[in-house]
């Protein structure tokens, strides 16, 4: 009964926030090609030849990075800019007193937006594929179903790391300043700029313990077939959630109570 | 006899504001040590407010009535006291307890802004529970109440001011609320924006026995809806009762405008020990105490020949806004 209200709100949020995306089609079809840095990099790990010194082929690297174009496009957040400007301008305060935590409209927000850039990736990839025919490749369903959950758990991480930060704004109003500490770690360490079995053995150890390698690398090792340890990484993705859902609910309930309402 | 909606007892906020000094020198201080000082916004304030009252809380700006506001319906945690409201401490913001409150913020929109109001309606009728019946059956009643029809669909970026107020009326009110919570709901609006919203909360409040906290600048809002007001001066509550006891004491003579037929009878009624505010030709007005102006306007008539008489009110925003300047009103 509970989960029916929860996914009835959640279902008629998406809804909402899918026709709202709509209507910003063009700018997301552009976000969408903003995207590609990991096409910049396949290309300078493989005029490079830098992919022989860790054992990957071209095929399987440029897999990989077409990959990690996927799971980049189904996993990007910008939950504190929009919770920050929200809260700048009082715009939180009406959601703050509705029987719903207002970081669910973020949510359906990002899922929404997801959805609409969808049908931009594929042609995104079609082309790809155009100029990479030899890249072709079907992944088995199972394959497939693992990674989108995969995606999906990659997502659950960063919304929620993006969700803490932007809690801050109840201390201090510019917590996106504060994200930016998160911005370089996720980017060198996630696999976007490279695989992160090219780092040296003593840094990746340390590397797996932290939840960045799980955001892109691990899904996107996935599904492009390389070698990875499915239960593992799935599993440290989970614990990860596990870990930055009662911090997030912790941080959430203390901010609140130093909310101010200004700009209201 | 209606039973106590809202109960406050020695309410008190305190926020922490960091002062910077004007100019280089001072911009370099505020960046090194930045320097906060506790600031007490509501000092020690407890009042009542039964079922289905009106109250329209009064106040300059910065006087701390939004703050109340902001505390009545749990959005801004208080520094000391305590708040109940329908037997719910709005600070935890229980979800029976937001179901049965609304704030609206006069220019500050819960709407959608490049979607038709008709979606954010589906959308809080969702987050309150109600069923698509039951949300369609609300839609069409209070948007006949509000005289609203086409605008449900066009996007609300394209409404105007008033238009937009009503769907955020219609948007805020769809869960049908206990008691409403309205910052300035007129803000903005035109006259007849502002007279068809006073229309529609008198008309709320009658049908449904809902409760209405209102500040509002404007004092025609106060005077067609409020029978009780709460005067707020510095954080601190000056005065708490009737508006029309809060008028007769701040107000105690009325000016009398007379046209007598000549000027030498304006003259000779100049003379007669009345109060004259001022004479301009044949045109004479008084100041009378309201408890003698029947006998006064008797020996006028009697005594005087007269062509025209007008009895006016000082002006209500002049009368009032004696009370946003003093500390005290002990009726």
């Amino acid at each position: 009964m509970i989960s029916n209200l929860i996914n009835r709100k959640i279902f008629t949020l998406l809804k909402v926030q899918y026709s709202n995306m709509l209507e910003y089609r063009v700018e997301i079809a552009l976000w969408a090609i903003s995207g590609i840095i990991p096409f910049f990099m396949l290309n300078i790990w493989t005029n490079n030849n830098l992919n022989e010194s860790i054992n990957i082929s071209d095929i399987l690297l440029s897999r990989y990075f077409l990959c990690a174009f996927f799971v980049r496009q189904f996993s990007v957040v910008w939950v504190v800019f929009s919770f920050e400007e929200d809260s700048l301008m009082g715009k939180v305060s009406p959601y703050l007193i509705q029987p719903l935590n207002p970081f669910f409209r973020y949510f359906a927000q990002h899922l929404a937006e997801q959805i609409t850039r969808f049908p931009f990736a594929l042609i995104i990839a079609f082309f790809f594929f155009i100029f990479n025919p030899e890249s072709i490749w079907i992944p088995n369903l199972f394959i497939l179903i693992l990674s989108i959950v995969s995606t999906f758990l990659s997502f659950l991480i960063q919304f929620l790391m993006q969700s803490i930060v932007a809690c801050l704004c109840f201390w201090t109003e510019k917590a996106s300043s504060i994200e930016r500490l998160l911005f370089i770690p996720t980017l060198f360490l996630s696999g976007l700029l490279a695989p992160v079995v090219s780092f040296p053995v003593y840094v990746k150890s340390w590397i797996y313990l932290t939840p960045f390698p799980y955001l892109i690398d691990f899904p996107a090792n996935l599904l492009s077939g390389n070698e990875t340890n499915i239960s593992a990484g799935l599993t440290m993705q989970i614990l990860w959630i596990l870990l930055l859902f009662p911090l997030f609910k912790k941080i959430w309930s203390k901010g609140t109570k130093k909310y101010t309402a200004m700009g209201s | 006899m209606a039973q106590n909606i809202i109960d406050v007892r020695n309410l008190s906020k305190s926020f922490d504001i960091s002062s910077k000094e004007p100019g280089l020198k001072g911009t370099i201080k505020h960046f090194f040590r930045r320097q906060t000082k506790s600031l007490k916004v509501i000092k020690d304030i407890s009042f009542e407010i039964k079922a289905g009252e009106i109250v329209g809380f009064l106040g300059a700006n910065g006087a701390g009535k939004t703050t109340i506001l902001k505390m009545l319906c749990g959005l801004i945690y208080p520094s000391e006291g305590s708040i109940l409201v329908s037997g719910y401490l709005p600070f935890r913001r229980k979800e029976n307890f937001l179901k049965n409150i609304t704030l609206i913020m006069g220019q500050k929109q819960q709407l959608i802004w490049d979607l038709p109001p008709i979606e954010s309606f589906y959308l809080n009728a969702s987050i309150y529970d109600l069923n698509n019946v039951e949300a369609k059956r609300r839609i069409k009643k209070l948007s006949e109440m509000l005289e609203i029809d086409e605008e449900l669909f066009i996007p609300v970026r394209k409404l105007s001011l008033g238009q937009r107020m009503k769907s955020e009326l219609l948007a805020a009110l769809i869960h049908e609320p206990n008691i409403l919570f309205l910052d300035e709901p007129t803000l903005g609006l035109d006259i007849n924006a502002q007279r068809n919203l006073r229309k529609f909360l008198q008309k709320y409040n009658k049908e449904t026995n809902a409760t209405i906290c209102l500040t509002s600048h404007y004092m025609k809002d106060i005077t067609s809806l409020c029978k009780r007001v709460i005067c707020v001066h510095e954080g601190a509550i000056s005065y708490d009762g009737e508006l029309d006891s809060l008028l007769k004491k701040l107000s105690p003579v009325k000016e009398i405008l007379i046209v007598c037929r000549s000027e030498e009878d304006a003259i000779k009624l100049e003379n007669s020990g009345f109060t004259v505010k001022n004479k301009i030709k044949n045109e004479i007005t008084l100041k009378i105490k309201n408890n003698s102006i029947t006998s006064s306007l008797k020996t006028i008539l009697n005594n005087f020949d007269i062509e025209d008489l007008f009895i006016n009110e000082p002006p209500i925003d002049e009368v009032i806004g004696k009370v946003l300047i003093k500390k005290d009103y002990d009726i």
